[in-house]
């Protein structure tokens, strides 16, 4: 067989693929959208920073943001500490939620978000690992997290895993990385106020940071 | 044309199969119109085989008989073993050999049959007319039409049965899921049929296990819309029998479906995805099979002011078209969030005038450097579960922040805002 048979029996194979540009969604924090553009359909996207840095305040915003669009949300929750009271109050549309509570178990909230990608229809997937300790974290293998990616591509769902420190490393598409600035306590009330958040965009590699307040509950 | 089954097994359920107007003639007799089966099946033989056919496929142990008159297919099928058609015109022929005790007369009129020495069909259907109306009147009459398979009438039609249900008795008790599961599929496939021709589906499934140590168990799988997908349907039967399976052999197994009008929906083009019912039911039953039941869910708020008062709902709401409308509103900005810890940490605190100075507990430890509260809630006094804390926000040294409240027994921290 000649090479220009080959050639022609191959060539939509061997052709460079160039991927399509993603659709991107809301996050609900005007801020961060204006300097990242939202959260990529069909691809992984990491939030990540150490504890009481804001990155649950920017997942109940996000998922506010998505059951406001009428989509169906998943949240795959590691060690069972969501509050449906705070999400509640963040405008979170509670039966558009499928909470998952996977009880400190890393590795069934990894089978349980791969069966709910590739079950389909979600608007956006969430993988929380925000107080599964760094070391637990760390040892969820690459391969891992590239099914998951490999899972979403192609599918209108955002994949969105949120840790202490970045896990998918290559596998992600977006890292935003979240850090406190400031905390505001009270003066009248008698409680927290809220606190600023400062969301540095680490991935792709131009650095981009915005600014949120998050407002205590009344 | 009508049709004649005489047997045992669910006789009434086979005919529904193949029409919608069935007579239950005897307990161990149905009779219905097979008009306009030819379209579907052919000749006479072919609808009578496609019968037949079914009847072997669900158990069914009876003889058919197929004729232009009811009466005459009812005498048949009790008369003549297997399949019987009966040319139309010839019903007198080939009726002519059956015993005359199978039609259902008086004692009587039976003796006096007996005793003029007419035992068959034939015999009475010789006799002549007039004489017959002199001496046995119009029963006797009737009899001699009946015998001629001359009698023309219209069904009793049974109503649209309210319950589909089928049942097996098992050879040998089964005692794994897998054998199990085949035996689910034949009586699943035939209820989904019944379903099917009369244009209906099913939302709950119930499914009674007679076990070897005489114990029933009982399973409900409710759909959150009605379906016919088989194959969906035994698989979340098989995930739920492997979460709740059995606690010995199976020996009987009885499945009932609800029947429901199947749910007619049009996805708008601009209507946002969202996950088909019946696949997020399997995701759903496949995630509780590891994580355990009750763990998968939507929240629900409950009306209290109780601190994490919620409950888990089935997530029957998420499924395409059948949520309800977003009616609520988005606040404005973002809210600080809380992550909770289930359940709360119990906590080392050293007060100073009054005020939490350092907090220790499992994974949270340190001084704390800037504080808010106390936050005095208190409710349900005026039940028999009373509950009352001192809500404190603390920002220790670690940086982290925390809520910490004090009830009775004790400090506890409640989780960390983040």
């Amino acid at each position: 067989m000649g090479a220009a048979a080959l050639q022609k029996q191959f060539e939509s194979v061997l052709q460079w693929q160039v991927r399509p540009v993603p659709e991107f969604v809301r996050t609900g924090v005007p801020e961060i959208d204006a300097a990242t553009g939202g959260l990529p359909r069909g691809a992984l996207t990491e939030i990540f920073g150490p504890v009481s840095s804001g990155r649950t305040s920017l997942l109940a915003s996000i998922l506010a943001a998505a059951t406001g669009r009428q989509e169906i949300c998943a949240l795959v929750d590691v060690e069972d500490s969501f509050d449906p009271v705070s999400a509640a109050a963040a405008g979170v549309r509670l039966d558009g939620l499928l909470w998952i509570r996977c009880g400190h178990n890393a590795e069934h909230a990894l089978k349980a978000a791969d069966l709910l990608v590739q079950g389909g229809g979600f608007g956006i997937v969430i993988v929380d690992l925000g107080d599964t300790p760094p070391r637990t974290a760390r040892r969820i293998s690459l391969t891992s997290w590239f099914r998951l990616r490999r899972a979403v591509e192609n599918t209108p769902t955002v994949l969105v895993a949120v840790a202490q420190q970045s896990n998918a490393k290559t596998c992600s598409s977006l890292m935003l990385e979240c850090t406190r600035e400031r905390v505001m306590w009270p003066g009248s009330t008698p409680l927290l106020r809220g606190m600023q958040v400062r969301v540095t965009r680490r991935k792709p590699a131009r650095e981009v940071t915005a600014c949120f307040q998050a407002a205590a509950l009344e | 044309m009508f049709a004649s089954l005489h047997g045992s097994g669910n006789l009434r359920g086979l005919a529904f199969e193949f029409s919608p107007i069935v007579e239950q003639t005897a307990p161990d007799t149905v009779t219905f119109d097979a008009s306009g089966l030819e379209r579907l099946f052919g000749l006479t033989q072919d609808i009578a085989a496609a019968v037949m056919r079914r009847a072997g496929e669900t158990g069914v142990k009876a003889n058919l008989a197929m004729a232009a008159n009811p009466d005459a297919a009812i005498c048949a099928a009790r008369g003549f073993a297997g399949v019987s058609i009966l040319p139309q015109g010839d019903e007198a022929k080939f009726l002519g050999s059956l015993p005359l005790k199978l039609l259902e007369t008086t004692p009587e009129l039976q003796e006096t049959l007996e005793r003029w020495g007419i035992r068959r069909f034939q015999d009475l259907a010789a006799l002549p007319p007039l004489g017959i109306a002199e001496r046995l009147g119009p029963e006797g009459l009737r009899l001699r039409l009946l015998a001629r398979g001359e009698v023309d009438r219209m069904l009793v039609a049974l109503e649209d049965p309210p319950r589909f249900e089928d049942e097996i008795e098992l050879d040998y008790p089964v005692e794994l899921l897998e054998p199990l599961a085949f035996v689910l599929s034949r009586l699943l496939g035939g209820l989904i049929t019944r379903l099917a021709t009369r244009g209906l589906a099913t939302n709950e499934l119930r499914l009674r296990l007679t076990l070897e140590n005489r114990t029933i168990h009982e399973r409900r799988l409710r759909l959150p819309i009605p379906s016919l997908d088989q194959r969906a349907l035994l698989k979340l039967m098989q995930l739920d029998l492997a979460a709740h399976p059995p606690w010995a052999p199976v020996e009987y197994v009885h499945l009932e479906a609800n029947p429901v009008k199947p749910r007619a929906a049009q996805t708008g083009l601009y209507t946002p995805v969202a996950p088909e019912p019946l696949k997020l039911e399997l995701t759903m039953a496949r995630i509780k099979a590891f994580v355990g039941e009750g763990k998968v869910g939507s929240p629900e708020l409950l009306d209290t002011h109780r601190p994490g008062a919620f409950r888990m709902c089935s997530a029957v709401c998420l499924a395409a078209g059948v949520r309800s409308k977003y009616t609520g509103g988005k606040t404005a900005g973002a809210t600080i969030a809380l992550r909770i810890f289930r359940p709360p940490r119990v906590a080392r605190v050293t007060i100073d005038s009054g005020r939490p100075t350092f907090v220790a507990a499992e994974g949270v430890r340190g001084r704390v450097v800037q504080l808010a509260g106390p936050w005095r809630t208190s409710g349900d006094w005026w039940t028999v579960d009373p509950w009352e804390r001192d809500e404190w926000d603390i920002g220790l040294s670690d940086g982290a922040l925390y809520r910490i409240y004090c009830a009775p027994p004790g400090w506890f921290v409640e989780g960390s805002y983040d």
